[in-house]
Parts: structure tokens; sequence; C-alpha cells
């Protein structure tokens, strides 16, 4: 008589733990082997943020920002996305979505920094704020701003001694106008009552 | 004649072509400012070189082009430069952009213009050069810089060149009065493009609803000789048949693959003013100042194909056509169908300019507000580029950029076939327009955002690894400092000067202890 036969229930209990442990030992090996390296999450939403770094959510930058989000922040703190980012990310992480937090700053045109070369002292200020290496000069020599480099996130501004730096709109002009989707649909029945 | 095809889709809207009198060309006259803006076609603005109170001479280059996408911009007539300031022009913003104004002084005095008549011997770079410092550039209506549509990479031969035109807009017939009166210089003007471009045939577009312009065409065609296979060919009239990638199919039975151009194919379109532009450019150096602008509409007492200088005001254009302003209610640059409403009537002729409408509101009434979609599929019925239209409108409402781009929203030609039959008058091409901006808009957006995101980690990596070093330095320092303490607890510095000092002396004083090994030889 067979092991089986005569133990079922031991049997059963035996092949149970065994094909457990063999999972077991395949899936711990797999996560080890496969780690994933970071956070995936938070890149994720390190795409969508705009990579401004102006830190005006409170975070050294969009990554920190990114993986506090990923962490359970609120995803309202981007001034700079503005509405377009905060939908995007009640998209990618399925919540719902929210307005801005005014409490961090409101959405605005995009701006570019300028700085007014003949004010300017070459004191290297601003080229230590600047995130993204946008600045260009040396000490006591003239320092320009690369501007499709600049993010616009104002950083340099409070560093600057002498006040030389300007934010200008980055879109204005004529080849950066894009038309406008129609108004919403208007039934003459309404147009006669409005 | 080879048997053309057909594309899907299109409309018949009303021609009323008759009303601008094909055939003849009038001349609107010489204005007494010009107002030129920099930017009349597709590219970078070029740079003015010139100032305000010069005196120039007609043919005189105001602005060079700045770079391969740009073109410069010559004086029309003589007069001296007024203005160079920021002024109303020709775009659906009603925007203002840099203008040069030329006060004319009616002299019209040019300057000496020289050509290159031998052009079959001449190389191909050297007459694109030419035809881009004669400033020309697409004038079917995109403005697209003519030089750079025929310096195609060697890895895509051009076979075939085709004249386009058909000029399928109703009201328009600006290009059939030049196919009427100038048919001999336009097949100059090809065989010129077609030497540059190096291509074996050329085909000559042209709608039946042209017949005299058809005639000419075949009759010029036919006294004179080419290198090349030539054919003029019809087909029949169908809105919006002129559309580049529309007619090749008509022409070919090829289609031109989604986000591919013509070149892809080995063709190359022009427009018939184009090719006469190109042949005054490449034969006599004359550099495009004018063009033939069809002034019509029923507001018009006197419609008409005017001679036109870049530059004149379209408000001088209603005086020399006896506009009557009781009737009118809107001034439309271009045709019903793609065109664009005017604000004002103070901006200029540009070289995109090939029609001027001002019609009564009886003849093209204002549309009726747009009313619900009732999904009766007509417009995917009417679409020449085969898209489904209706899906688009919902897409573009939603803002759905991947749906929309999924949809091949940028295979729409804005042609307004859609608009046309809708019976909700939903104005569909609007929607498509925004929807296109501002996917365009989000794609630069997201490049500019990766690149700073790589800036931004490249930054920090390097202020980490100055910290990291700063910190091994004062960290080394320390520790040298500290092996010192400890190992010297004992020898104060003073002392050891001091020993220092004594072993210098016996070595001054005690020879054979140097090194020198004299002593060993």
């Amino acid at each position: 008589m067979s092991f089986i036969e005569t133990q079922p229930l031991l049997a059963a209990l035996i092949a149970l733990l065994g094909l457990g442990a063999t999972f077991g030992a395949i899936l711990g090996f797999a996560s080890i082997r496969f780690r994933t390296e970071g956070n995936p999450l938070a890149d994720q939403i390190n795409q969508i943020l705009p990579q401004t770094q102006c830190g005006q959510c409170g975070y050294p930058g969009c990554k920190p920002y990114a993986t506090a989000i990923a962490d359970g922040d609120a995803i309202n703190k981007c001034p700079p996305g503005g509405q377009e980012t905060i939908d995007a990310l009640a998209d990618l992480l399925d919540v719902e979505s929210m307005t801005l937090d005014a409490e961090h700053g409101e959405e605005k045109a995009p701006k570019v920094a300028f700085i007014r070369e003949e004010e300017c002292i070459g004191c290297t200020k601003c080229i230590q704020a600047c995130p993204v290496d946008a600045i260009l000069g040396a000490a006591k020599l003239m320092h320009t701003v690369i501007a499709d480099e600049c993010t616009g996130c104002d950083l340099c501004l409070d560093p600057c001694p002498v006040d030389c730096i300007d934010m200008i709109e980055r879109k204005n002009g004529i080849q950066h106008w894009r038309w406008e989707l129609p108004s919403d649909n208007l039934i003459a029945s309404d147009r006669a009552a409005a | 004649m080879r048997a053309t095809h057909s594309i899907h889709g299109g409309i018949h809207p009303t021609e009323a072509k008759a009303l601008s009198a094909p055939g003849t060309v009038l001349d609107a006259g010489i204005p007494d400012k010009l107002v030129l803006p920099l930017s009349q076609h597709i590219g970078r603005q070029p740079d003015v070189i010139v100032e305000v109170g010069e005196t120039v001479k007609g043919g005189q280059v105001l602005a060079l082009g700045d770079g391969p996408m740009s073109v410069p911009l010559h004086a029309p007539t003589s007069g001296t430069i007024t203005a160079i300031d920021d002024r109303a022009v020709p775009h659906p913003s009603g925007l203002t952009n840099r203008c040069i104004e030329l006060s004319c002084d009616g002299a019209d005095n040019w300057v000496a213009l020289e050509g290159l008549s031998n052009w079959r011997e001449v190389d191909r770079t050297a007459l694109i050069s030419a035809i881009s410092q004669a400033g020309v550039a697409g004038m079917g209506g995109a403005g697209f810089p003519t030089a750079v549509k025929l310096n195609s990479p060697a890895t895509q031969p051009i076979r075939t060149l085709i004249i386009n035109g058909t000029e399928c807009e109703p009201y328009i017939s600006a290009d059939d009065t030049l196919m009427q009166i100038d048919a001999p210089a336009i097949v100059e003007g090809a065989e010129i493009l077609a030497h540059i471009v190096n291509a074996e045939e050329i085909l000559f577009a042209v709608e039946d609803n042209k017949p005299i312009a058809l005639a000419a065409m075949q009759e010029a065609v036919d006294a004179s000789d080419s290198n090349c296979r030539r054919e003029v060919m019809s087909f029949p009239t169908k809105y919006p048949s002129g559309g580049e990638k529309q007619l090749i199919e008509i022409l070919t039975g090829q289609q031109v693959p989604s986000g591919g151009l013509p070149a892809h194919l080995g063709i190359v379109c022009q427009n018939p003013g184009t090719a006469v532009a190109v042949r005054e450019a490449v034969l006599m150096g004359k550099p495009l100042t004018e063009r033939i602008v069809t002034l019509t509409g029923q507001a018009l007492n006197k419609p008409g194909n005017y001679r036109v200088r870049l530059g004149t005001p379209i408000s001088h254009l209603l005086a020399v056509t006896a506009f009557d302003p009781k009737d009118n209610q809107r001034l439309i640059h271009g045709g019903p169908m793609m065109g664009f409403a005017l604000e004002s009537s103070d901006v200029p002729v540009i070289k995109t300019t090939n029609c001027v409408l001002v019609p009564t509101e009886q003849e093209l009434p204002t549309p009726p507000p747009a009313q619900a979609c009732i999904r009766c599929g007509l417009c995917a019925e009417a679409c020449p580029a085969s898209l489904l239209p209706q899906q688009l409108y919902w897409y573009a409402r939603a803002k759905d950029q991947e749906q929309l781009e999924k949809h091949h929203l940028f295979d729409c030609i804005e042609c307004g076939a859609c608009s046309w039959v809708c019976p909700s008058h939903i104005p569909l091409v609007q929607y498509y327009r925004a929807a296109k901006g501002s996917i365009v808009d989000a794609r630069a957006e997201k490049t500019r955002s990766d690149r700073s995101r790589d800036r931004f980690e490249a930054r920090q990596e390097r202020v980490e690894r100055e910290l990291a070093a700063r910190e091994a330095q004062r960290a080394a320092r320390r520790a040298a400092a500290q092996k010192k303490a400890e190992q010297g607890a004992d020898d104060d510095p003073i002392a050891a000067a001091i020993a220092r000092a004594k072993a210098k002396k016996q070595t001054a004083e005690d020879p054979q202890s140097t090194p020198a090994g004299d002593d060993q030889s």
C-alpha cells in the first residue's frame, strides 16, 4: 500500500508544503535577481513634472518632489506645471484631481531670465543658484543666460546683489500664437435666451 | 494622356471664379506707402540691414536671410524707409509683427539686375542660391522657402516635378490667370526647377474647370523643347484636389505615407507662380517683389486679378477695386475654404496672399452657431485624407492628445471639407488647429523638460562630486595633522629646527659624509 493511500492527509500536506517552498524559493530568487533599481513610480511621476527645479513645492527640485508624491504627498504643489500637470498626475496615480494649492504660488506663463548685462557686476552668485547651469560667466566678467536652457525658476533673482535680472515671458509674439478651441456648443434656442 | 486617379471624399462648393474674370491682369498701382513684414514665409525672420531715413531703390535687399530656413526681403519700388516697427500683419491671430515701412517716391527706380542666361550650364547649388537670394517662397499659400524644397538630399532622388495649377479653392483665379497669360514663362520656370532637382518628368496639373489655361499650357509645352518628358494633365474638378498629397494621388495613384513628404516618393510640387518667380530670379536676377492677387467678392465693384506690389495695404486695394462698404461684413485673406478673417484692412499683401475676398452677407453668410454633433458621418465621407473627423472632434474636445495622434490628426490638411458638409455647423477645422497647436507645444515642452532634467541631474552629480572631493581633502588634512601630533608629541617644532640646523652644520664641516663618492674612485 502506498503512502498516499495510507496517509492521504499527510501526503496532501507534504505536497502543498513542498509546492509552497518551491514557489517561495523561486519568488525569493526573482526578487533578488530581478530587483528594480530606484523607485519606478517616482520616475514616472518625475516624467510628468515640468522640471523647472524651482523648489516652489518645498522640495529641492522635481525629483525629490516626485519621490515625495510616490510616498503619498499631495499632487497639487507644483505651480509651474499648473492644472495640466495635476490632472496628468491624478490620471497616473488614479486619484481624484484637485486644484493648485495657492500656498505654493500660482500658475504663470512660462518665463525666461534675462540679465541686464550693463548692470551685471560679475559676482557669480546667480551661476551658483541656477539649478540647470543655464547661466554662463566668470568672476568679475559679465554673465548671461542661455535662454534655451533656462527653466524660468526665479532662483537667480534673490541672490543677485544688484537686482539686474528680469523674468520675461517666454512665449509672446506671433510665432507662439495658437488657435484656441472654439467656445462650447451653443444651440440656437440657447442663444436666443442668452 | 495617361489616366488620372480619384481621391477619397472631397466636395463641390460654388466656384464663383468667373466673378474675378480670369485671364486679364490689372495693375494695382504704387501706393504712397508699402508695409513689408519681415516674416512672409515659414521659417526664421530675416535680419534688417537698412535704417530709418535711408533711400532705397527697387530690388534692393532690405533684410538678409538668417540661415537656410529664411529668405531675404527686397524693396518692391524706390523710396525712403520711414519706419521699422511692429504693425498688424495678415495672420489669423490679428497680432503685430516687425515690419519695414517704405514711403514710395513714385519714380520706381531699380537697382541693376543680373541673371544667369546660361542656366543649363550652371551648377545646381548656384541656381538654388540665386533662388534663395531672390527671396522666393512658395506662392501657393504656405510660403515654404523654395530653395529648401529644392535642396533635397541625394538619398532621395526626385523623379517627378509637379506644377500645381489646380487652384481648387472657390473664388481664386490668380494661378488660372497666370497660366492663361504667361504659360511660356511657367513652362520655362518648370524647366529650370526640373534641371535643379534633376527630374525625369514634369507634370502640369490643371483642373478641368480651366479650359483656357489648359489649352495655353498645352500650347506652351508643345512650342518648347525639353530634356524631360512633359505632360499637361487635366482631371475632374473637386475640392481639395490641389492639396499636395491629394494631387499626387490623383496624378500618380501613389499615396504619400502618413507623416512623410512627397520627396519620399521622388516627387516635388511647385506652384505656377513660384515657377515664374524662379524663372525671373534665375534669368534676370529679379527678386520676388510682386504677385498676382485675386481681389474678389460681390462687395467689390471692380473685382479682378491685380498685379500687386508686396507690402501694398489692403485698404489701398479696396479703394482701387471700388469697395462698397454698405453690404460687407468680412474681409478674408485667402479663399473661402481655407482663408482667415482679417480684423482690419490696414494689413499688407505678402508673398502668400493669393486672394482677398470681400463677400456680401448674402453671398457668404456668417456661419450660424454650432449645434450638437448628430453623428451623421458626412464629415468622414468628405474627408480627402480618409480621416475620421468626428472622432477627432470628440478627442479634440476631450484634449486627448494620445488618441488624436493615434487617429492621425497630423495628416489633416485643414481643407475645411468636413466643416462645409457638417449639418450642425461645427467649426471642426478650428478644433483640429487648436489640437495640433497644443500637441506641438506639449512636444516642445517635453523635449525642454527632458533636457532640464538631464542638466539638473548632471549638475547635482557634479555638486556632490565636488563636495565629496572637498570633504576628502579636509579629511586628509585632518588625518595628517593628527598623525603628526601623535608622532611628535615630544619633539616640538623649535627643537626640530635646532636639530636640523645642527645636522646641516655637521655636514658642512665633514665633507666625507657627503654622498659625492669621489673618495671611492
